[in-house]
């Protein structure tokens, strides 16, 4: 299990602000595979596959295994629980914060309303 | 972050640039924190100053700058407390009656900051929601 730091939240979601590395996620949720598999199929070369293979490693998103000449890749023990529960709380604020902008706004639509009449009189 | 605000944009822009309605929503009474002080100087270039307080501990100060301000339809200000502090970008559309609200926090690289002049990129929001998706699917892997 990844402990939670702050440095380890910047590695991982660095990790997935690529397309290719988000990609290379999915398919590694389906099947393992070998970089060379991946490379292919997001018709990379080798290299550069490699080095977003490491990013992914480094945060813990990805494990590899030499055997012989194939380097084998698979999910990592990051499983994004931390971050998940981060944006949930964001999203917690975030409602709590709209419905008392709500508030404020039903509020300014009354006033001027209220304004609206009084000039119509 | 989207959501629908039952009132024109005006009034949700009113209330996101007036420090005293601002102050009576940004801090959801939930969180238990007090504000302090809010100053807010709503044009480009301007700054904003939020002290909030957390029980007996010491304020502490939410800061930044405006970096765009178009009235009744958007606002971009970054968030200056820590060195890699978000640029928060957020939008208003009006319809029937009613305010769409879009906002965004991002971390943008140093690069691409200066490939773009200093401004967002539009993909920058769909990288956003390609990562939330993900993490989604992500998560729901056993």
């Amino acid at each position: 299990m990844v402990q939670y730091s702050p440095a380890h939240f910047s590695a991982s979601f660095a990790a997935l602000s690529d397309v290719t590395r988000r990609g290379v996620l999915e398919q590694l949720a389906r099947a393992d595979a070998s970089i060379t598999d991946l490379a292919d199929k997001f018709g990379m070369t080798l290299t550069g596959m490699k080095k977003h293979v490491g990013i992914l490693e480094e945060a813990g998103l990805v494990t590899t295994e030499k055997v012989g000449r194939v380097r084998t890749c698979k999910l990592g023990s990051c499983r994004l629980e931390e971050e998940a529960a981060w944006i949930e709380r964001y999203h917690q604020l975030w409602a709590a914060r709209f419905d008392e902008l709500d508030t404020v706004v039903d509020e300014l639509k009354r006033k001027e309303k209220a304004s609206g009449r009084k000039k119509r009189i | 972050m989207t959501r629908t605000v039952n009132g024109p944009a005006r009034m949700v822009f009113e209330a996101w640039t007036k420090p005293e309605l601002f102050q009576r929503w940004w801090i959801p009474k939930s969180m238990g924190v007090t504000i302090v002080s809010c100053e807010m100087d709503v044009r480009v270039g301007g700054g904003y100053r939020l002290m909030l307080r957390h029980g007996a501990s010491e304020p502490m100060a939410f800061f930044g700058k405006y970096l765009e301000v178009v009235p009744n339809s958007r606002l971009v200000w970054s968030n200056d407390e820590s060195p890699d502090g978000a640029v928060t970008t957020v939008t208003f559309e009006e319809k029937a009656g009613k305010t769409r609200v879009v906002l965004s926090e991002l971390y943008p690289s140093k690069e691409a900051l200066e490939a773009n002049g200093g401004g967002i990129m539009p993909e920058q929001f769909d990288q956003l929601d390609d990562l939330l998706v993900s993490l989604g699917a992500a998560t729901s892997t056993p």
